[in-house]
Order: C-alpha cells, then structure tokens, then sequence
C-alpha cells in the first residue's frame, strides 16, 4: 500500500506487510518515515492512495469497531472515573452486552493491568503509568481482532515502561487479539513482538524483517540473554542504514 | 471549617472594606452630596425598599434573559468557529469589530430601531455585550481538541455527532464556565447602560437615574451596592454550576 499526504512525496510505498492472527508486530523506523501514517490506515481513519488494507478478509474502507487503538498519550476523559472511561468502547460499538455484563468485562480487564483499586477514580488521580494501563484497557474492552499501539510506552519513564511491557505480555495471555505496535524503542520491539519490521526512511518501505527467536513466555531478564543481545545489534544495524548513516 | 472559612474570609473582608469607607468619609469629613458612606446607604435602602425590590427585579431577569440568549448565540458561533477553519477565519475579525464598538453607542441606534420596546432593548443590549468572550472560549476549546481524542471514538466508527457529546462538549465545559463568568458581570453592564443612557423608568438603572435627578446621593450610591450584590450572587450561581458540571476540573490543591 501506499499514502500520500499534503504533497508528491508518499509517505509510504509499496509497504507489503502481512500479520497472521494473533501475532505481534512491531514497526521500528527512523522519525517521521510515516508509522503513524500506517497506524492511521489501519484503523480506517485514513484511505491509502494506492493499495489496499485487508483485515481479517475484508478491505479497510472506513473506521470499523473490530479495531482498539492506545496512544502516548493515554487521551483518558477527565471528567469520567477510570471504569467508566474503559466502558467508552462499549457505548460506541453496537453489542448485545448487558450494563451488568459491560461493567463486568471491563473490571476483569483493569483488575488484569492492576487497577482493581482505581476504578472509580479520576484519570488525573492516577500516574502516567496507571493512565497508561486504563488507556490499554479502554483499547480491548470490545474485543477489537487489531490492537494498535501507537508509541504507547514512549512518555513513560524506564522502569514504569518495563512494568508495562510485561503487562502486556499478560493481556496478550489472557485476550485474543493481533497486535500492531509502532515504537521507536528497539528494547521493546524484541522484548514485545514475533516479528519485527524496521522501515526505511520516507518514503517508507520494508528495510528488514525479522522473525524473534525468543520463546513466548519472555520476562525481563531474556533481554541479556545472547539471542535478544543479537535481535538488538541487528535491529541497530538497519536502524543506522534506515537513518542513512551507515551503507547496507 | 473549610466551608465556614469559605463564608467567614469573604463576608470579613467586605465588612472591613466598609469600615475603611465608613472612615475614609469620616475623616475626609466630606459630606453625602459628595460621597456617600456606608451608613448613610441604610436609610435609603429602607426608604425606597419596594422600589429596589421591584426594579432589582426588572434588572435582574432582563440580565439573566441577556445572558441566557448570549449562552446559545456565543456557543452556536463558537461551535461553527471550533469546528470549521474557514468560519473561524471568516468570522474572527468581524467579532472582534463588533466587539470592539462601544456598546454606550448602540444604545441610542437600538432604541431608535425598536422604538418603545423596552424590555427587548435592555436584553439585546445585555447579550450584545457578553455572547463575545463565551464565542471566543467555546471556538477555542473545540478547536484546540487534540486529534487523539477524535481519533479514538472515530476509529470505532463513532459519527461527528457522537464525538462532540461524548468528548468535544465536556471538554470545553471549563472553558465555557470560565468565560460565563466573565459575561455575567458584562451582561449586568449592559442592562445598566440602556436603564441609564436611554431611560424609561425600568430596572436599576433608572433607580440610579431618578437619584442622579433628585440629588438623592445616598440613593446613587446605594443602587451601585444593589448591583453589586445582584453581581455577587449570579456570579456565584455561575460557580455552583460549574462545580456540578466542570467540577472535574478542578485540580485538588495540594
């Protein structure tokens, strides 16, 4: 597929991707080669100028319900307390769901990230990390078959983003669902994701993939282990020929 | 405590800002026809009771009438500017000339048009002068949505129209009390101006303006406290709602 915007120049061309159900990808690349582009053609938010997204055997034309999106900024309501802000999706998206059963799916999920505790109150009571959580709750509530993260941990310090990370690993255990992750974060791509995609500069194209030889059950310390030192040294590798700083 | 502090600190302080004029005069030594003190307001208080209840009345719901219509017509306007760039390029200069035209001026032309039309005057003169600053805010919270917001219910396939009542209203709720409590005060100066520049023997302002006539001093000064009461008291009408409806904006303060 391609995109263009506000000129001649694409954002991005010919960028033949395919994810299978239930996989996490991760898209790592240079500032501005147009992640966010992709994001945005994903959810539908955006039509691509020339190619086409498929999901799930159906061509992305408009926004459909069967997508959950989480960004840096967590975007929480202010005005709502965290379960009502995670319960957002549900009033949106048509669904034979009771109230009871609503409030139901929605507190399994914040007592998954640990947020049992902090239901009825404000986002701006909360830590950027909290938020954070409630922000990937908001995102699953209804079952959506494509996560899409935008950056999601990038504002978050390091060690409340490790926290996250494995928090992710524990929603993927629990809910069904295929992950899109933009990141500039190379830890985080390999920790995260089966497979890695770095994108070269604009016009964004496919550089380089690259399956993880990780196991599924990851917790931190397989991030020293010499397979993940090697994902990483790779990833860097084609980061620095994407940035044009190093030949390929 | 918190909330007798609340009514104690204020009510202490306007009582000690009358002890200094009480004693400002005193010690001036200046008599009532030049300015009054706060116990000379007393006697013409109770003198003209019913006369202030009756025109505070008249002042008080053609303010509130202003207002209400400044309510709708400023975030009707302000909608159009916050959700269209060309409106709000358009529109801007054009509101800020309008704005800027002394409001003492259009008294007289908005008399002339309506000839008699008392009650319709004062009002429009009333919103004229406060539909601005709730305009302004309302454009201003819309359009300074960020786009993850939108991005969030759109990606859901949410309509425009579902968009602004679950995320683009509430949102601008803060914005909007803070420039109604701004057009409160305007709108009480300009029911007063059309009681005052174009009299017709309604509203305070011409309560003021029969004192001004008399040389009753006292009573000048006493309709300026009438106002500034009825000021005080819609102002915190204001506050009350915006505690129920934008109350989650205030921050706890630490």
């Amino acid at each position: 597929m391609s995109a263009e915007i506000g000129g001649p120049l694409p954002v991005l061309d010919h960028l033949d991707v395919k994810m299978p159900p239930g996989s996490f990808t991760a898209f790592v690349g240079p500032s501005g080669c147009g992640k966010s582009t992709l994001t945005k053609l994903v959810a539908g938010l955006m039509r691509p100028d020339e190619g086409q997204v498929w999901l799930g055997g159906q061509m992305v034309k408009s926004p459909r319900a069967t997508v959950g999106m989480a960004f840096q900024n967590p975007v929480l309501l202010e005005w709502r307390s965290i379960l009502s802000n995670v319960l957002l999706p549900l009033e949106i998206v048509p669904n034979k769901l009771s109230k009871a059963e609503r409030t139901a799916r929605a507190r399994d999920l914040l007592a998954l990230v640990g947020l049992s505790d902090f239901e009825d109150k404000r986002p701006s009571e909360l830590s950027g990390g909290m938020r954070q959580r409630a922000s990937l709750c908001r995102a699953l509530v209804h079952r959506p078959e494509v996560l899409i993260l935008d950056e999601p941990f990038g504002a978050l310090d390091a060690f409340t983003r490790e926290d996250l990370w494995q928090t992710m690993h524990r929603l993927r255990a629990e809910e069904k669902f295929t992950a899109v992750l933009i990141t500039h974060d190379l830890r985080e791509s390999v920790f995260l994701a089966d497979e890695i995609v770095v994108m070269s500069a604009r016009p964004a194209r496919v550089q380089y993939r690259m399956q993880s030889r990780l196991p599924k059950n990851r917790d931190l310390e397989i991030l020293y282990t010499p397979e993940a030192v090697e994902m990483l040294a790779t990833l860097r590798r084609q980061i620095r020929i994407a940035q044009g700083r190093a030949a390929a | 405590m918190t909330l007798l502090r609340k009514i104690l600190v204020p009510l202490a302080a306007m009582l000690l800002f009358l002890l200094f004029w009480e004693w400002l005069v005193w010690a001036k030594g200046w008599p009532d026809y030049k300015m009054a003190s706060p116990s000379d307001l007393w006697p013409a208080f109770w003198k003209y009771r019913w006369l202030f209840l009756e025109n505070g009345w008249q002042t008080l719901w053609r303010t509130v009438a202003g207002l209400l219509l400044a309510v709708i017509a400023g975030t009707g306007i302000g909608m159009v500017m916050g959700f269209s760039r060309i409106a709000r390029e358009g529109l801007y200069p054009l509101l800020v000339g309008f704005n800027a035209i002394p409001k003492a001026t259009v008294v007289p032309i908005m008399a002339l048009i309506f000839v008699g039309e008392h009650d319709f005057n004062t009002i429009m003169i009333a919103f004229m002068i406060s539909f601005f600053p709730i305009a302004v805010s309302v454009s201003i919270g819309l359009s300074t949505l960020e786009p993850e917001y939108r991005d969030i219910l759109r990606s859901l396939g949410a309509s425009q129209l579902t968009v602004f009542r679950k995320i683009a209203l509430p949102k601008t709720l803060p914005e909007f009390f803070g420039a109604l409590k701004v057009a409160v005060t305007l709108a009480f100066i300009g029911t007063n101006l059309m009681e005052i520049v174009s009299p017709h023997g309604r509203g305070l302002g011409a309560l003021f303006d029969s004192g001004k006539i008399s040389a009753d001093y006292p009573l000048m000064f006493a309709v300026l406290i009438a106002l500034a009461f009825l000021g005080i008291v819609l102002y915190y009408i204001v506050v009350a709602l915006e505690k129920i409806f934008a109350g989650w904006a205030e921050r706890p303060q630490g």
